[in-house]
Formats: C-alpha cells, structure tokens, sequence
C-alpha cells in the first residue's frame, strides 16, 4: 500500500521536525495568582528544548480598576501522553463569573468552577488514561459536561444560596471541543479569517436583540445590559447550553468574562489576538484593553491553540 | 414547586442594599398612624399596616407605604417629593372599586409615606403558591375581566392615561369578597436608584418596549396576558428565558385550557404594541364573549367584532400534517425486479445500479428506466453497490465480493468471505472495504482482487465503512466499533450496548452511527470519545445523512419516526412521525430529505421545518434507502419495483 507507506513516513518526519521546535512561549509566563491553575508538572519545565508539541495556552486575569474583590474564577487543566500510543491533547477550561453582594459571588465562582472541573476530571481522566486498546465504559462528552454542571449548580444553591455565577466550560479532547455554559462569560473561535461568539449570552439585552427589540449598538449601552435570566445557583433544575464543536490547528478558542468582551468590542479583540504573537500575549493585551477602557469589572481571558502538525 | 422568593431575593439584594425597615412596631406617625407591623419589604421601602387614631373607638386599619428617598442632591430630592405628591394627588381622585383609596399622604425628612386602605386578602402569587392543582380557568378569566375592567378606568383617565406598569400576580390582591385589588401603584417608579453589577432574574412580566423606554397601556395589557399566563401554567415567568412565552404555550403545559383563553392570552403577548388588543376594554370584551361562546349563553355576537384575526383564525400548529398532495405524485419510470431491493441503488454516469434479492445486480438507464445489463452471483443482495471509475461492486449472499464491470456487466474479480457478505463495499485509496458475516472487515486490491488484510471484529460486519484520509471505521453485530489506520491496525475501539448495522457516517471530524440499543452516537473521529448521545424508542439501523448548513443530521428509527439531531448539541430539532419503522436510510438533496418507511411511502420532508413536501405510497415496504442524482430519486421497494420520481 504505496499511500499508506507514504503517509506513515511523513508522519514520521513531521514528528522529527517538531521536536527540534522551540518550546512553546507561553511556558516561561508567570501565571496569574488568582487562579486556579492545575497543569502536569513537564508543563512548567522551562528549558527543554524538546518539549513534545503541545496545546499553546494563554492567560490572564485582573480585578480591574474599580473593584476591590475578584469575583472571576479561572480553571485550567491540561494534559499531553507522547509516545508509542499518543494520547490526544486535553484541556479543560473554565471560566466563571459570580455574583452577589458580601463575597457570595467569589465564592459561588469558585464553588462553581471547582465543582465542575472535579466531575469532568473524575469522569474523563480514567477513560484518558485506560489501554487505549481495552474496551472501557465511557459517558459521553455531552453527559460529563451536564453532569458537571448540575453538579455545579446543586453546590452553589446549596452553599451559597444567594449567590449566583456564570460558568463556562470547555473541555478539549484533540480537536473536539465540547463546551457547557449558563450566563454571559462568552466563547470565541478565532481564525486567521473567522471571528464566531460560540456561546449565547442568558441575558435580558441579548433576548432582546434577538427579538429584534434592541440593536447590538443600544444594547451595548443599555442600562439593564447586566440583568441575566439564567446562572448557576439560582435553583435546583438549571437549563445548560452544550455546544460541540471543532478546533482545526491554527484557530484559537477564547473564554472570558463580561469585564472583557463588555469594555472592549469585538473588532478589537479581533485585532488584538490576530496582532499578538501568542496566545499568552494576546490575553494580555486584552485584559491590558479592558482597563484601559476603564476596567470596571474583573477582567478573566483564556486562549488555547493546538500546535501546528 | 417553584421558588418565586429566591429570585426576589436575588434581585434586590444584588448590587444596592436592601431597605431596612425603619419603623417598628409602636411607633407612631404624624401623631396619628400606630404601627402595627410590616406587611411587606421592597426596594424603595417597606409597607406597615397602622391602626388611625383619629378613630379612637372604632379599629380603623390602614396600610402606610413608605418610600425612602435615595438621591444625595437637594434639588433632586426636592424633586421627588414634588413627583411623589403629584402622583399621590392624583390617584387621591381615582374612583374605582379595584383600586384601594388614598387617605393621606406625607412626608418626614428622606421617607415619603402614603397611607391607603387596608385589604384584608391575599395576593395571587400567594394563591397560586398554595393551589394544589392549575387554577381554574373560569376563575382566572374572571380576574382576568375584572382586572381589564380597571385597566381601561385607568387607560381612559383625563386628561392622561395612568398606566399602572407594573402587573403581575403579586400586585393583585384578591380581597374577602372575591375581588381584584390592584396594590402597588407605580409611584415611586420614577426614583428607583440606578443599578450595579450584574444581576440575576429579570422582571418577567414587562413588555418589551419597557426596555426600550416606552411605557403605555399596550405595555399594561402584555404583563396582564403574562400574568394570566404565569396563573395558568405556573411557569414563573422570572425564572423563565424573558419574552419566551410564545414558545411556551399556555396548552402545552395546561391542557385544560381552552383554546380560546390561549388565543387571547397570545394576542395580549405579542412582541409588537400594535397586534395586542387595541384597549383594555376590547380585551375584557373577547373575554367576555369567549366566556359567553364556551358556555353557550350566548353566541349570537361574533367573535371577529372584537378580536384581531389571530384570535378566530388560530395559527395550525401540528408538524406532521400530511399533504394531501401524497397520492398524485407519478414515478417518471418504474423497473420491475423478482425479488426485494432492499439496499441503496447507486446512481453514477445515467445508469441505475440495484443489488436484489433475486441474486442479480441490475443496471438500468437513470433517464428512461430501461436495463442495460444483469449480473448474476450465487446469493441474494442486501447490500448495496459502490463504483470506482468503471468498475462496481458488490457483496453477496454467495460470502463473495464481485467486481463488475461498468459498462458490460461482466465479471472482473470475486473476492471470497468466509460467511455471507450483508454489508456494503467502501471504495479507497486502491482498495475495497467490506465487511463479511465471517466476522472479518477485508481490504482488497482494487485490481487484483487479492486481499492486503483482514481486521478481526467481534460478530458479523454488516455495515458499510467510513474512510477518511487515512483512517477506516465501522461496527459489528455486536456492537463494537473500529477505528483502524490503513494498515489494519486497530486506533481504538468503542462499544455501544447492541448492533451497529447502521452504517457510519463521517462529518467534520465526528462520527456518526445508529445502533440497535436505540441510540445515534456522535463519536470523536481521532480518539472514539462519544461527544453525544441521542436516544430514540426503537433500534436504529438508518444510516445518517448530514446537511451542512443546518449542522443537522438526519436518522431514521424502528419507532416510526425519522429525526433531524443538531450536530453540535445532540438535541432534537424536529422529528417526522411516519406509520411504520424507518430502517431506510435518508438522503439529503436541496433542501429536502428523503426517506422510506416500512408503511411502504417514500417521504421528501423539507429539512427546515420538518414538514412533508410530498410522499409517493408503493406497494410493500420501503427498506431500501434513496440516492439522488440530476433532481431525480431512485429507491426501490419490497414489492419488487424500482422507483424514479421526480425530486
């Protein structure tokens, strides 16, 4: 079979080329305190030159320059198994936003986040990790997400009664990307050619728009614009969105919250990511956005890209 | 049950802080009103009820609402005592027995008060919250009359209509006598504090142009249909997407509603000022009449004087209503076979090529419907053909693969299974895939006819595979399923409960296949991870099809009903019920989708809206799946015809 050979060998070659690749930027990058960040430890190793090609990642996170609290939660997990029987590239993302008076929104975000990423974690990694050759009893994506945000949701509303968050999650595996998410943080794709909002905002001004009641323009200033109908917390059942979609090499997934994409307009993140050098300088240079256009809510970004092949 | 407290509570204790209340029990006003205790805590203030001391003798209770008064500025707050006492000044005159009267009023350095009526009572949310069942729809239309009644006291006020803005449940009050009292006037409205942060629930009842700053009576008259709305169903509409009732129809949750109560409720809630009901009084009048029709009192008035069309031409609502155009539809040409034909014909190049039961491959003239050729082999054919270039080929019964040729029918190469071939060939990269009921998935040379490999399975392979650029994957009968490189080395597997007949299709990096255990699985094409599952009530052995735009994916299933999934979410878009099981395997052309049934009609259904364009019925069941080419649809039947109909 010429072809297959064919395909075999320049599957080889590629991989001799990648390892000779720098490692990836965003490596040496401090990483925020506010956060949540959970990675593999051969992530946080700077120096060798031979890192495995692995998801790019960028964050960032800033209270703003109002607020004295942080209500926003960041959670990031990844993983990378190289070698005979590669594993493909995971990533678990949250983004989540709280809400309420006397720190109930700090801590529902942070409840919410770290319940949801628990689940998907106990749920995905055993599968992730199984001989890839035995037959293992796997939930689908779709489940693991819902049942991560039901998980989330019962926490909340049983801790932190009264108060509320947005969660958005994305869990990668390869290029699939399964997204789950209730409020107003949103999720982009950004390609060299494409800019696409992935997740609906629960909001009162985005039912509107969609009525054909309010413009995008009168509901960007609208007073209400803050006001949503769905978070996490609120209630025993909760209505999730779940959106599953592809992460070709070269497109780039941003999550973020409402102090980012409400202070600084779609056409300039557009900008900013495609004029950054990596994603980790594009979250950045956002959150640097958002402040300088007044910075009045926490500013939370994420951007994740899969390595060229 | 619903917890309408929490979402209040959310709400006013996001962003400002709640108002205390500031007076207790004992305390005295204006020498005069004695505090008896708090019946309610809002926003702007607190509502007390008070005995009047200038009835010594007698208990005259009252309630005293108190607003506080938020604004820093003096020239505001000068201001807002100036708005409070006009708007006090003028519902002092309102005259109306579901509007509580106003004794007094006045105000004490930041707290304007004003004292009104005492309803002994409870409000609707109250009696919603403590009805076991639905309410009564009789009782709740006549509310509903009442509450139009006053509504159109207060639209019609001189020189200005009042517009009370803010209806909803807990703002009508049902008194011991069994009437509507509408509290809460919207008097300290205009100096509600601006809001910080982001807040969770919205109000629910508004109308969409409040949002746009615009309030008259339509905006009164859509939070009365909300309201009606939210008694009927007990849907709060708080904890409910905001303008999200026309989706959410008051029937669809109470059935026992009338049709006619659903009708005016819709029109009270349309999204536009102007196709509500032109006052309040022509509403209470469908009410009315509606009352009167469904009693049978009296139908001598039409119900068209008064209601806009909406009401007496109600808008279909059934999906699956069938044309009535099914039966004239004409096959352009029919083939005669003498047996089944049960796979897919394959249409290439103006000719029809039909594995049949009658063990012979057929080729027939796509235009006119005349045979060209027949190919024998030893077995029945259930599968159905592939073509690469100007050779086809096909599995059969005989446990043989054939390859024919093309243009004559004559025989190139047979590839022998070990168990009879079910399944459908894969044509790629220089090879056949096809699976055999010998348990194996064999790839053969394209030219030679020899076999490069064979990949063990678990039980009988009887689908067709997928093959990407250099990826093979199909199922068994038991429900295993392959991802395999091109070298017949296995990537990984997965395992669904039952069979994977259904054959797989592969769409933008995903999977997707039906099985036996009544699922549609979306599968991550690289790693096998099941992305979602869709469950249906019967085994799935249709294949899918996919329409791109749409993000759908389109399945048939043993429960009689073919399904269109969004791809991205897993969930139903609209189903098409038929009278018996989809086993075909649906094809997408334009717009269109096409299916058989086993209640023998071929289906095209417009992927958009799931509604029939037209049906063809033939004489037995319809198993076989339709291929499409230059607007015209081949598919066979069990009765042993081929068929070509116009698209």
């Amino acid at each position: 079979m010429p072809n297959f050979l064919e395909k075999l060998f320049s599957s080889f070659g590629k991989k001799n080329d990648s390892a000779r690749r720098p490692s990836d930027p965003d490596a040496t990058v401090p990483l925020p305190d506010l956060s949540l960040i959970a990675r593999p430890p051969d992530s946080q190793v700077t120096k060798i030159s031979e890192a495995p090609r692995r998801l790019i990642l960028g964050i960032a996170q800033d209270v703003g320059k109002v607020r004295s609290h942080n209500e926003d939660v960041l959670l990031v997990f990844t993983g990378e198994l190289d070698g005979l029987e590669p594993m493909p590239h995971f990533g678990l993302f949250i983004v989540a936003d709280g809400m309420g008076g006397h720190s109930l929104g700090e801590r529902a975000s942070g409840i919410a986040a770290r319940t949801a990423g628990r689940i998907v974690m106990e749920k995905i990694l055993p599968s992730l990790l199984a001989d890839p050759q035995a037959d293992t009893e796997r939930p689908s994506l779709k489940e693991v997400m819902e049942n991560a945000m039901e998980s989330a949701n019962m926490a909340v509303f049983t801790s932190v009664p009264e108060g509320g968050t947005t969660l958005t999650c994305a869990l990668m595996i390869g290029e699939q990307i399964i997204l789950s998410h209730v409020g107003d943080s949103r999720a982009y794709l950004i390609s060299p050619d494409t800019f696409e909002q992935v997740t609906r905002d629960h909001s009162l001004v985005q039912r509107l728009q969609e009525l054909g009641q309010l413009s995008a323009a009168e509901a960007a200033v609208h007073p209400q614009r803050s006001v949503l109908y769905r978070a996490v917390g609120q209630g025993e059942n909760l209505e999730v969105d779940v959106i599953s979609r592809r992460l070709p090499p070269g497109t780039m997934l941003l999550l973020c919250s409402d102090g980012l994409w409400g202070l600084v307009p779609d056409p300039r993140i557009q900008e900013i990511v495609h004029q950054s050098p990596s994603p980790q300088a594009a979250c950045e240079a956002l959150v640097a956005a958002a402040n300088a256009a007044g910075g009045p809510d926490n500013i939370t970004a994420v951007m994740v890209q899969l390595p060229k092949t | 049950m619903f917890d309408t407290h929490k979402i209040t509570k959310a709400m006013s204790s996001s962003g400002q802080t709640q108002a205390e209340s500031s007076l207790q029990p004992g305390a005295n006003l204006q020498n005069r009103y004695l505090i008896q205790g708090v019946l309610g805590v809002g926003g702007m203030g607190s509502v007390y009820k008070a005995r009047d001391m200038h009835f010594p003798n007698v208990t005259k209770l009252v309630a005293v609402k108190e607003i506080l008064n938020l604004a820093s500025d003096p020239g505001m707050r000068e201001i807002i005592v100036k708005t409070f006492e006009r708007e006090a000044n003028i519902l002092a005159t309102l005259n109306h027995p579901a509007i509580p009267k106003i004794y007094d009023y006045f105000t004490q350095g930041d707290h304007s008060f004003l004292v009104q009526e005492y309803i002994e009572g409870k409000d609707l949310e109250a009696h919603l919250n403590e009805a076991t069942g639905m309410l009564d729809e009789d009782l709740v239309t006549e509310w509903a009359i009442q509450l139009c009644d006053v509504l159109s006291y207060l639209h019609n006020h001189q020189p200005e209509p009042i517009v009370f803005r803010d209806m909803k449940p807990s703002n009508v009050m049902l008194d011991n006598h069994s009437h509507i009292r509408l509290i809460d006037f919207g008097i300290a409205r205009g100096f509600t504090a601006g809001q910080k942060g982001t807040m969770i629930g919205t109000e629910g009842y508004s109308p969409p142009e409040q949002y746009r700053g615009e309030a008259g009576p339509p905006g009164d008259l859509y939070a009365l249909g909300a309201t009606l709305h939210h008694l009927l169903t007990k849907q709060d509409p708080r904890l409910e997407p905001p303008f999200s009732f026309s989706e959410r129809p008051v029937r669809k949750t109470n059935p026992a509603v009338s049709v006619e109560l659903e009708a005016v409720i819709n029109t009270a809630l349309n999204y536009n000022p102007t196709e509500r009901f032109p006052s309040a009084q022509s509403m209470k009048e469908a009410l009315a009449n509606m009352r009167r029709v469904k009693t049978g009192i009296l139908i001598t008035q039409k119900l068209d004087q008064t209601l806009p069309t909406t009401l007496t031409t109600p808008a279909p609502t059934e999906t699956t209503s069938l044309s009535t155009a099914g039966s004239e539809v004409k096959p352009i040409w029919v083939f005669r076979f003498e047996d089944e034909v049960r796979g897919s014909p394959l249409v290439a190049n103006g000719v029809v090529y039909a594995g049949v039961y009658d063990n012979n491959l057929y080729a027939v003239n796509a235009l006119d419907g005349k045979l060209l050729w027949k190919y024998a082999t030893d077995g029945g054919l259930p599968g159905s053909p592939a073509i690469n270039q100007d050779i086809v080929f096909i599995g059969s019964e005989d446990k043989r693969l054939h390859a024919v040729s093309a243009k004559s029918g004559r025989v190139q190469w047979t590839y022998y299974t070990e168990g009879p071939i079910r399944a459908s060939p894969r044509v790629a990269e220089g090879h056949v895939f096809i699976g055999s009921d010998d348990v194996y998935l064999h790839a053969v040379n394209i030219v030679s006819g020899r076999r490069a490999w064979r990949a063990q399975a678990v039980a009988a392979v009887r689908c067709r595979p997928a093959v990407s650029n250099n990826l093979i994957y199909f199922g068994c009968e038991s429900g295993e399923f392959y991802c395999l490189d091109f070298s017949g080395e296995q990537k990984w597997r997965f395992k669904a409960k039952r069979a994977l007949t259904s054959s797989p299709l592969l769409f933008n990096g995903n999977i997707y296949v039906g099985s036996v255990d009544n699922m549609v699985y979306a599968l991550e094409a690289t790693s096998g991870w099941a992305v979602w599952k869709f469950r249906t009530n019967k085994p799935v052995i249709s294949s899918p099809a996919v329409e791109p735009k749409l993000n759908l994916v389109f399945v048939g299933s043993a429960d009689n009903m073919l399904y269109a999934i969004d791809i991205r979410n897993g969930r139903e878009v609209w189903h098409f019920e038929t009278d018996g099981q989809v086993t075909s395997s649906p094809a997408v052309n334009k717009g269109v989708v096409y299916v058989g049934s086993v209640d023998q009609c071929l289906y095209a259904i417009d992927i958009a809206s799931g509604k029939l364009r037209w049906k063809f019925r033939s004489e037995g069941p319809i198993t076989s799946s339709p291929a499409i080419a230059n607007d015209i649809v081949y598919v066979g039947s069990n009765d042993h015809h081929l068929y070509a109909l116009t698209a």
